[in-house]
């Protein structure tokens, strides 16, 4: 009965969406206004039938249904009714029912929101929206059904892959979608301009808030992932340049980059047909994303279950890039006549220049991606690139941008002058190279990280020197003192002081990244009982092996004594789960975080004869809890730029 | 009409398209092995009955080994036909070794009942002879010539008909470089 009613929804919802693609057209024909009336009910129709589907799911899963072949694949009697809930998401087909929904939900509010406002363009931004609705329903409704019940029915269910059992579960899944589905917003935005043949500034502003909060989601679903890496798969790293990481990966750079291009052609109407270029590649490579981890052509440590919706992904995708970048060329002519750049320093240039380095950055990652693909089409070998490639190109291109991050807020528009400059950057450039210096006495002397925390300094510097300033005016005009004075520049320029924020939390991040990457030790030794090893500051003793039963798998777990610098910070105990189903044992890797390094503890091994022997992996990683930190300032930071705070009319909506 | 920049699109676009559905023709895991026509790696493993065979000991023989789990659907179905084989097979000079993989004792001796299996079969129970042999999942089916050398590899599910065809050209000491395939189910 619940698969009946869920497939059925998806059904009539794939009818309506389809309703939806055809009525602007008739509409616009016509001229009649219902129209716009009618192609926001399809959309009302779609969200309520999706909505009833997706629940009919979720009752599938916690009332454990076996009929339903995905709820037995995906539960057992035994888990517990949270993870009951996340199998939504935990295989294929519930994810793109999920990703069906979000999008349905992000629709409804793009129609609500705009009732009274935009009613020439709306018509074709919801068509927008039907289509790509119309796409993800045909998938569920007849690739790769959620829906498809099994007979007989099976006594108890498979369960989730075990490592999918982690609170992480509720989080990074769907933050990740929402970023991706968020894309689409600004991108029906740019596509009905084009459809009409309107194209000046009124879809970009129109979306700015969409556009920041699809990219506050992209950014927390990366962050989470690697956080969840980190914590959980027990390997000391957080990122691994897998391609399905690349994937989560690759719309945020684009998207980054749009973040910034959007602003020049606000004010100068510069960049039309590169923001546009933007927006089409950030949406595609959200699809693309799903056709890579799903069609298996590429080799990947996530597992991923694939089938024939790869195929279909990839037809979408060209439908997608086709049609888009088809109607931008055809519409080129309307494009035309755009102002030059007035001097090469300026923020316009400055925002360039990051959009050259984040398309770069992009191509880069595009290209290791598909690297295995490309050389066996030229060559006919598998070549694979991996960590090494990646890093050896995006590090100095990153550095580029942190150093772009520090000017480009800063500088003025058009033409900066030489007064301009020498108020803005000199005391933080000053400030920035007394950092560098004190960490070249700190014996910190590789060019690439001296050269990466002296930007970063630049870019922390120039924020508080540019808002201290700014408070000093408040002071001089309004008497304010640092709190209010604070609360007014953020309340009177929301977009300015969220970025810095934001800008603050990336610096944060960079801070951990390249403080892991350079600085991180690493030891694997076998112990016997009280004996130690040192790594860095830290002195870890091996104080014994214990081994008991749980429910699910027996655990050998490790204790050892860890010192810092002579002081005790507790005992850490490592273990290993001997699951009955799987050979190779599962790690539980424990680490203990602390704001200059994390110690980070795996069990690799123990001699089974010898009980007071044991193989200890123990790495030092600096300034990994920063990137976590970082992660926060962005919400915060998002937050201030895109929170209705009582300033509409100062900053413009 | 700017066809112009439709054109130039549509050459930007359709290579990007035409390598992703490339993509579809090939197996991303599928690496040609490096072992074939080299020497097999040696290995002692320890048999069901408590026996112990080498490698080195089946030298002049050509040998068909096989790596399998009780768990993996396409060994299952491979199985019987293995069996039919071996017992077709009379030739003294060739011999069957099947290599229980990532697998419980009990669940694998339950499966060699199950399906009448005579042929020696052992345990890899450190999976050290896997590694070696650069297996990636099962079943996978190395054939190896009188003087030790790998003649072919099989990944996947095979048949009766290519084991025996295999094993005699492997008796001539023909090699065949190029992997076949069947259906498989990975180990990591």
């Amino acid at each position: 009965m619940t698969a009946l009613i869920g497939h059925t929804s998806i059904l009539l919802a794939f009818s309506l969406a389809l309703i939806g693609i055809v009525i602007p057209v008739i509409g616009s024909r016509r001229d009649d206004a219902r129209y716009l009336a009618y192609t926001r009910l399809a959309i009302l129709g779609q969200f309520v039938l999706v909505t009833l589907a997706a629940s009919s799911l979720i009752y599938g899963l916690v009332t454990t249904d076996f009929s339903i072949k995905y709820v037995a694949f995906n539960t057992t009697r035994a888990t517990p009714i949270y993870y009951r809930v996340t199998g939504l998401w935990g295989a294929l087909e519930g994810s793109l029912l999920l990703w069906e929904w979000i999008l349905i939900i992000f629709s409804g509010i793009v129609a609500w929101v705009y009732r009274d406002r935009h009613r020439e363009m709306m018509p074709w931004v919801l068509m927008i929206f039907s289509i790509v609705s119309a796409f993800f329903l045909g998938v569920v409704a007849f690739v790769s059904n959620p829906f498809e019940t099994i007979f007989p029915i099976p006594p108890d269910g498979r369960g989730l892959n075990p490592l999918l059992e982690d609170a992480n579960m509720m989080t990074h899944p769907p933050l990740l979608y929402t970023g991706f589905v968020g894309l689409t917003v600004p991108y029906a935005f740019a596509m009905a301009a084009l459809i009409r043949g309107k194209v000046d500034e009124g879809w970009i502003v129109a979306t700015r808030r969409w556009t920041i909060t699809a990219w506050f989601f992209l950014t927390m679903g990366n962050l989470v992932g690697a956080w969840w890496s980190y914590h959980v798969l027990g390997w000391g790293g957080y990122w691994a340049w897998d391609p399905v990481e690349n994937a989560a990966f690759m719309p945020w750079l684009p998207a980054t980059a749009f973040l910034h291009s959007v602003q020049v052609q606000e004010r100068r109407s510069m960049l039309k047909v590169w923001n546009l270029s933007l927006i089409i590649i950030a949406f595609s490579l959200t699809i693309f994303g799903t056709f890579l981890t799903r069609s298996g052509i590429l080799s990947s440590i996530h597992a991923f279950s694939s089938g024939p919706v790869g195929t279909v992904f990839l037809a979408f995708l060209a439908f997608v890039l086709l049609s888009s970048f088809g109607l931008l060329a055809y519409r080129s002519d309307q494009l035309k006549g755009q102002p030059e750049l007035d001097s090469m320093v300026s923020r316009e240039s400055a925002f360039l220049l990051n959009n050259i380095v984040l398309v770069s950055a992009l191509f880069t990652i595009f290209l290791g991606t598909i690297f295995p693909l490309l050389s066996e089409a030229v060559a006919g070998v598998q070549v694979s690139v991996g960590a090494p490639y990646f890093n050896s190109v995006i590090v100095p291109l990153f550095l580029l941008l942190v150093f772009l991050m520090g000017v480009g807020p800063i500088i003025a528009w058009r033409k900066a002058s030489w007064d301009n400059l020498k108020r803005n950057f000199l005391w933080p450039a000053a400030g920035s190279l007394l950092v560098g210096a004190i960490l070249f006495g700190w014996k910190i002397r590789d060019f690439l990280p001296l050269l990466g925390f002296t930007l970063l300094a630049f870019v922390a510097l120039t924020i508080f020197y540019d808002t201290a300033l700014a408070l000093r005016a408040r002071r001089r005009i309004a008497g304010e003192g640092l709190l209010s004075g604070l609360a007014t520049l953020a309340r009177r320029n929301q977009r300015r002081y969220g970025g810095f924020i934001v800008h603050l939390g990336v610096v944060l991040i960079i801070m951990g990244i390249a403080g892991s990457m350079t600085y991180s030790l690493e030891r694997e030794v076998t112990l016997a009982l009280k004996e130690h090893l040192t790594l860095g500051h830290y002195l870890i003793q091996f104080e014994g092996l214990k081994g008991e039963q749980q429910p699910t798998h027996f655990r050998v777990e490790g204790a050892f004594r860890v010192f810092h610098g002579g002081d005790e910070v507790g005992v850490l105990s490592p273990a290993l789960k001997f699951f009955p189903t799987q050979q190779s044992p599962v790690g539980r890797a424990v680490h203990r975080s602390s704001i200059s390094d994390d110690i980070y503890l795996i069990l690799s091994g123990f001699s089974e004869l010898d009980k007071n022997q044991a193989t200890l992996k123990v790495l030092v990683r600096p300034l990994v809890v920063w990137i976590w930190i970082g992660g926060f300032v962005i919400v915060l930071g998002t937050l201030v730029a895109i929170l209705p705070l009582g300033s509409r009319i100062e900053n413009g909506g | 009409m700017p066809w112009r920049r439709l054109l130039i699109t549509l050459a930007i676009i359709a290579p990007i398209l035409w390598l992703l559905a490339f993509g579809f023709q090939r197996d991303a895991r599928y690496i040609n092995s490096p072992l074939i026509a080299k020497e097999a790696a040696p290995f002692t493993l320890t048999m069901f009955d408590g026996r112990k065979v080498t490698l080195q000991e089946l030298r002049g023989k050509a040998v068909f080994l096989n790596f399998w789990a009780s768990w993996c659907v396409p060994c299952r179905a491979e199985a019987k036909d293995l069996e039919a084989a071996w017992q077709q097979i009379k030739d003294k000079n060739m011999v069957f070794v099947g290599v229980a993989l990532q697998d419980t004792e009990k669940d694998s001796r339950a499966f060699l009942q199950e399906f009448n299996v005579t042929y020696p079969n052992g345990r890899d129970d450190s999976g050290k002879i896997a590694v070696n042999y650069g297996v990636w999942g099962v079943p996978e089916s190395f054939f190896i010539d009188p003087q030790g050398r790998i003649t072919y590899k099989h990944v996947g599910g095979i048949g009766a008909p290519l084991v025996k065809t295999k094993l005699a050209e492997a008796l001539q000491g023909i090699v065949t470089a190029k992997e076949g395939q069947g259906e498989s189910q990975s180990v990591r």
